[in-house]
């Protein structure tokens, strides 16, 4: 019996790690191409032949990145903006998810209700209203227009996100530090935002990413490039006449690194708040 | 009794302030816009002309047709939600068991979901260069066929734009199935081995039951998420490129509002993909009838 059962294993593993190298290669093959583009010498950068590291590489690209371009800007006007989307998602999000989760009042409901469908608002629906708002209230071409827009993107998320985590604290914790004197905002302050720590993980995240890795909305909002946003910048590298693609792939490393690094150390929290939220509702 | 009213007001108030402004006036405004007659002309200096817009779309023959954009539309989204599915939980399954390095496999499947979209859209544009693209030296190097023209025929642009998104979607039904499957009590599979179950028995008969409640919300949110998704199409195919035909509904009501400055036709159409989105879901959710857990 037991010899019987050993063929099949073997097979089925064999047969596992091959669909498993198969995908993962599939998976780092566009990486690996960002990755060989930024080595290329200056003279080599249409290839012809598929190298794994193209012959006589260079930083060459990364050193023109920070001394040739406005990189530097864009990476200062990507953190200005996503840092204040952050910091609002994050703030707003955990006082309403808050409220949300422990509290009856008038117009609950429909607040729930409105924060799921806005998820099936098509980008324009809202993009195209607030563009013209923005056009009339002259904060086309401003941060705060940017900010605006990512902000009321990303809190829907960041509020339900928020609320079905609360659920799942226990309401005794409050009750029993109100009955030792602590006020009401003493216990959500004190007791329950620490417990919440994965959530607004999350929040902050998801917000940061909303705004880090945003080109459709940018492209309309930042139109000076002095304002410009870092996907601004990497898609002008691509769209110039002779596409710079030595610096669009040296760029392209330095934004996605610490994006993949956080994603990747925060991988489990964010699919158990995705799950949370969706299973929930 | 007066602070706790207060309190509430302190939490919620100014999360509902801002998405009463960000949210809800722009939705009002948006539709006020679809019976309009506005453009980037006529901002200031517009007015009510009733449901024009929207016999426009679907009576006015336009190139490329409202009817094509729509039927692309639901190719699009259910070509793409059925791959990432199946890929998914395909790749789960395998991660799922007893093997060595498996959290080394599981970090690197993840990664395509880990990059930034907009850098994902113009590598893959990059990497389906006639000349240069990597697509087309591996497919003339190796496999010794003729290059493909990937970006200036309307098909195989759709078809580059489907890759792409299909690389990009997978991980994430890969990770919610990989949560539904650890939590799947072993003693199941052990009673269905004792009653003599092959490997597709269970698969049947436990698994892909017992995986459902979670896939189909996720499912849901994946189908949304495609249907909207506009930076893969926008991005790989240069704004729809070749002339308009490469489109999906968002990046064409994109581009109609913001390369042809025809706002109220743009807010018709969204309109329109609102009520389809809307449709869609609940059918999909109440049809598998995941609407119990609905809060």
């Amino acid at each position: 019996m037991a010899i019987q059962q050993k063929r099949p294993r073997i097979l089925q593993k064999t047969l596992s790690y091959f669909v498993l190298t198969l995908f993962s290669g599939i998976a780092l093959f566009p990486i690996w191409q960002v990755v060989n583009i930024s080595l290329r010498p200056g003279d080599k950068l249409l290839p012809t032949e598929l190298e794994l590291i193209p012959t006589n590489a260079s930083l060459n690209n990364f050193i023109r990145l920070f001394t040739q371009t406005d990189f530097l800007t864009w990476i200062g006007n990507s953190l200005l903006v996503s840092l204040t989307v952050t910091i609002t998602g994050v703030v707003l999000a955990s006082t309403a998810g808050y409220g949300f989760s422990r509290f009856q009042f008038p117009g609950k409901r429909i607040g729930l209700l409105s924060l799921l469908t806005t998820q099936m608002f098509p980008a324009t629906m809202l993009l195209l209203p607030m563009y013209i708002m923005l056009i009339k209230l002259g904060l086309i071409n401003t941060y705060l227009g940017a900010i605006i827009v990512y902000s009321a993107t990303a809190l829907p998320f960041c509020i339900w996100t928020m609320k079905g985590f609360y659920d799942t604290i226990p309401p005794s914790l409050e009750e029993a530090a109100r009955i030792d004197g602590c006020s009401h905002f003493a216990a959500f302050y004190r007791i329950i935002l620490p417990l919440a720590a994965p959530a607004l993980v999350i929040t902050a995240l998801f917000s940061f990413m909303t705004a880090w890795s945003e080109y459709i909305v940018a492209v309309q909002i930042l139109q000076d490039s002095e304002l410009w946003t870092l996907p601004l910048g990497l898609k002008s590298f691509e769209a110039s006449m002779s596409t710079e693609w030595g610096l669009y792939g040296a760029a392209s490393i330095i934004v996605m690194i610490p994006v993949v690094i956080l994603f990747l150390a925060l991988s489990r929290w964010l699919v158990s708040g995705l799950t949370l939220g969706s299973v929930k509702g | 009794m007066a602070s706790r009213k207060s309190f509430i007001a302190f939490l919620v108030a100014p999360a509902f302030l801002i998405l009463f402004a960000v949210v809800f006036y722009p939705f009002i405004y948006n539709i006020v816009l679809s019976f309009s007659n506005m453009n980037l002309y006529r901002i200031y200096d517009w007015s009510i002309i009733g449901i024009k817009q929207y016999t426009r779309i679907f009576t006015e023959p336009s190139q490329p047709s409202f009817y094509l954009i729509f039927w692309k539309t639901f190719v699009w989204t259910f070509v793409n939600v059925f791959f990432h599915v199946v890929i998914g939980v395909a790749l789960a399954l395998i991660l799922n068991q007893n093997l060595k390095g498996r959290s080394v496999f599981r970090t690197l499947l993840i990664l395509p979901w880990a990059i930034p979209q907009f850098i994902v859209a113009l590598t893959w544009r990059g990497m389906f260069n006639y000349e240069y693209g990597a697509i087309n030296l591996m497919i003339t190097k190796y496999f010794n066929l003729p290059a493909i023209e990937w970006l200036k025929d309307p098909v195989n642009a759709f078809v580059a734009c489907i890759i792409t998104n299909v690389w990009l979607g997978f991980p994430f039904m890969m990770v919610i199935a990989l949560g539904a499957l650890q939590s799947i009590p072993h003693e199941l599979y052990e009673a269905a081995e004792i009653d003599g179950a092959r490997w597709h028995h269970k698969l049947r008969a436990i698994t892909l039951p017992l995986i459902r409640p979670v896939m189909i919300p996720a499912i849901t949110l994946g189908m949304i998420w495609t249907f909207n998704n506009l930076n893969i199409v926008w991005l790989v195919s240069n704004a729809g490129e070749p002339s308009d035909l490469t489109h999906i509904l968002v990046s064409y009501v994109y581009k109609s509002a913001f390369n042809y400055y025809s706002f109220s036709y743009a807010a018709a159409l969204s309109m329109i993909i609102f009520a389809i989105l809307l449709t869609m879901s609940l059918t999909f959710m109440k049809s598998s009838r995941a609407t119990e857990a609905a809060y």
